[in-house]
């Protein structure tokens, strides 16, 4: 690549003085490395703990230009570390192992590192590193430059995120960290890089949470079976965007569904446990594995965290957070999750909210809502989509607090790194007070936000208005807690089956009032993404959920993890959304609410029917969550 | 025995340590990364290792005495000690490592142990060699001399 000078902000003599971050549990080897780089002139920082690490990074993002990490570490995978700092930092980072297996070598790359290393690290290796750097810097500037030129991302979305979009400003330089903004992150939304041809080869578009909100609901919409690039350029209808763009972003989100789904499964068992909110909620997040996101969380970071908008950087890359979701109802702008959801307005419990998300009826989409929630706004910054991953979507539990009060159970909206709604990942924080949707979706933990920002917060964002409501309306929603994760997709699906039996795919529970605002709107928003479940139930619309506007997620449904993600947000509207309260209509949930056994069962049902691992967990609570939102 | 003699001893004894395996060219890559600013860095990570290998053999020992055998823990273990090995050059320590790995792989107890004794006694013998070597060092810096590469 051409070297190029940075000459953007400083005038450092970059490489030198490049400040490297290195981790690794093994002190001799961490000597060495510190050695090895000092000689190379870099500025390194080091530490044996992959949890200090992330602190540290957390604490100013601008600190370091680059990450150096082992892959075996006692206190967290490193994988999982590459896949947290891409989301959440959007730092190049390099793995470093004395193993150098094809299979490994390859984990590494999917999960998203620059470069692999093998051990002993020779200093000539180290000296090019700094190529990690400059690549992501020159594109992220190119991209900024291209959002100024572009109008702001669809300002339509509007909703709640907020992302600032306005500024695109180029910020510039600031790069990686910015982009993580919102506010970037709409600008950038097209990322070509018009401005500026030259040389550059095709410059990274930046899938901000509102684009990636347009993508799944375009995705939702076509079906994730059908869902191809053109017709998906086409329902985005965003300027500057080319099909190969969404082609690789496309691929992507596949892949991140699919992933989700895989840990769904595990999650599914998941749910019950939910009722209680946070700590369910984080309560499973150890569950999984995640255990380290969950030590996040636990710390309530974790939903901030997660919705921290990371970038999913894993799998699809940065997930803005969608501040436009779309989520209209949804509480605050994105930050459905985390439990900030606040009101959506939904006069359910979260859960109600939750559940909104999915049924999408509301025709935001689902992402809408959720990359609201996911927006983590709760968090903060709705950056991108938090993690939805990150939920401790442990597998039992914490995935909705079913009972009833699903939404205590934020919604983290933790999206899996994929696309955000992976399948239990989704932790859709709504109104932190609520729902925790945690549990299912936060399945994977992985800090896959979730639906990439976008989709599956807003939708749990949404979710948990709702889910408070729906809180109240269900009573029996609690177990539906749901294991939402669980399997992650079907999940969502299930759910669907109750209210709509239109839904095919999970459309999470979303349907059953009962059943997903149980876990408060875990609104697997997982499933919902989840290929699977194009939960979102969407199609819910109207039935079951009648004021609620379910988003039908499952409508989506199957829409491979696609449209999951894609549910429309869960409109909340009010009281529409999701919450698909209890709809006493039964149809779709099986008798609503009260039954949110039904309804879990309903789905589970259908996630079988689905073939979705997901194990019977699932349907109950998960359901509920599933809202997909 | 003055220092131009010590210099030739320390020289001959370091070109032997390579022949027979004990240390490679990694080992050769540390003594290239201590300069004046950083003087004393092999002496550093070597004991380092020494500190590091110590642990993790005992907790070897451990965890291949218990009633079941954690394999996985093993693996984890003896993985990190070929990677601090491997990092410093200790070639024959490191050799056994991955024969041990595989054992562990085949949760093989039997193995298992066999390896960790090989894998102690090179590492005493890489340890002994070291050590003097170092001494070695000692001497000719406080004769006023330097060390030759």
């Amino acid at each position: 690549m051409t070297v190029e000078r940075i000459v953007s902000e400083t005038k450092d003599p970059f490489p030198v003085g490049m400040r490297v971050l290195a981790v690794d549990d093994d002190p001799t080897c961490l000597l060495l490395l510190e050695t090895l780089l000092r000689r190379c002139q870099y500025h390194v920082t080091t530490t044996s703990q992959a949890i200090t690490a992330l602190k540290m990074l957390r604490e100013n993002k601008n600190m370091f230009d680059l990450v150096i990490s082992d892959v075996h570490m006692p206190d967290m995978d490193g994988f999982k570390l590459l896949e947290l700092v891409g989301l959440e930092m959007d730092l190049p980072v390099i793995m470093l192992s004395a193993n150098g297996d094809t299979k490994l070598v390859m984990k590494g790359i999917t999960h998203g590192a620059c470069d692999y290393l093998l051990k002993p690290v020779r200093i000539e290796e180290l000296k090019n590193i700094w190529q990690h750097v400059v690549r992501r810097k020159k594109f992220d500037r190119k991209d900024r430059n291209n959002s100024d030129s572009k109008d702001k991302p669809h300002a339509d979305s509007g909703e709640a995120a907020g992302i600032g979009k306005a500024d695109n400003n180029v910020k510039i330089n600031k790069k990686r960290k910015d982009q993580n903004e919102d506010e970037d992150e709409d600008l950038d939304e097209n990322g070509h890089d018009n401005d500026d041809p030259s040389a550059q080869k095709k410059p990274r578009v930046v899938w901000s949470v509102e684009l990636h909100r347009k993508f799944v609901a375009a995705v939702n919409q076509l079906g994730i079976e059908k869902a191809v690039p053109k017709k998906i350029l086409e329902l985005m209808n965003v300027e500057k965007l080319t099909r190969e763009n969404v082609a690789s972003h496309l691929q992507k989100f596949r892949l991140y569904l699919k992933r989700i789904s895989c840990v769904a499964n595990q999650q599914a068992n998941m749910a019950a446990a939910v009722g209680t909110a946070d700590s369910s909620y984080l309560r499973m997040g150890s569950l999984n594995g995640l255990g380290n996101f969950h030590a996040f969380a636990g710390t309530d970071q974790l939903h901030n965290a997660a919705f921290r908008s990371f970038p999913p950087s894993g799998v699809l890359g940065r997930l803005n957070t969608p501040a436009g979701l779309g989520i209209r109802g949804l509480p605050s702008p994105g930050t459905i999750q985390l439990g900030h959801a606040q009101n959506s307005g939904h006069s359910s419990n979260d859960q109600s909210k939750l559940q909104s998300l999915v049924p999408g009826n509301h025709n935001t989409n689902i992402l809408q809502g959720m990359p609201m929630s996911l927006e983590l706004d709760q968090l903060q910054n709705n950056k991108g989509v938090t993690h939805i991953g990150e939920l401790p979507t442990a597998n039992s539990t914490a995935v909705f607090p079913v009972s009833g009060s699903l939404i205590d159970s934020r919604i983290a909206g933790f999206s899996n790194n994929s696309l955000g709604v992976t399948s239990n990942s989704l932790m859709l924080e709504g109104s932190s007070q609520q729902a925790t949707l945690h549990a299912s979706n936060l399945r994977d933990g992985v800090s896959s936000i979730g639906f990439q920002n976008v989709n599956t917060l807003s939708d749990f964002a949404s979710i948990d208005p709702l889910s408070s409501q729906l809180r109240d309306s269900k009573a029996d929603l609690q177990g539906q807690a749901a294991p939402i994760n669980c399997n992650a997709g079907p999940m969502i699906r299930s759910v669907p089956q109750e209210w709509n039996a239109p839904y095919q795919s999970h459309l999470m529970s979303c349907s059953v009032n009962s059943s997903i605002p149980v876990n408060g709107a875990m609104v697997q928003l997982d499933q919902c993404l989840d290929r699977n479940n194009s939960i979102f139930h969407r199609t819910m619309d109207s039935d079951s959920i009648g004021p609620l506007n379910f988003v039908d997620p499952l409508s989506i449904e199957h829409s491979e993890g696609l449209n999951s993600a894609a549910m429309k947000p869960p409109v909340i509207e009010k009281e529409g959304y999701l919450m698909y309260q209890p709809r006493p209509h039964g149809n779709h949930i099986p008798d609503n609410i009260g039954s949110l056994e039904d309804l879990a069962s309903a789905m589970m049902k259908q996630d079988r029917d689905k073939g979705n691992p997901t194990n019977g967990n699932f349907g109950h609570n998960s359901y509920s969550h599933r809202t997909c939102i | 025995m003055d220092l131009v003699q010590l210099q030739r001893q320390l020289v001959e004894y370091r070109t032997s340590l390579y022949h027979e395996g004990f240390l490679d060219a990694q080992f050769t890559q540390l003594q290239e990364l201590q300069d004046e600013n950083n003087p004393d860095f092999v002496v550093e990570v070597v004991s380092l290792f020494f500190e590091d290998s110590e642990r993790l053999l005992n907790e070897l020992t451990t965890a291949l005495e218990q009633q079941s055998v954690d394999f996985k823990r093993v693996d984890a273990h003896v993985h990190q000690l070929k990677g601090s090995s491997s990092s410093i050059g200790a070639q024959r320590v490191q050799k056994v490592c991955i024969a041990f790995r595989n054992y562990c792989e085949e949760k093989n107890v039997e193995g298992c142990l066999k390896c960790l004794q090989q894998v102690k006694h090179e590492y005493s013998l890489v340890k002994t060699k070291l050590e003097s070597m170092f001494q070695l060092e000692q001497q000719i810096l406080s004769a006023g001399g330097s060390i030759p590469m």
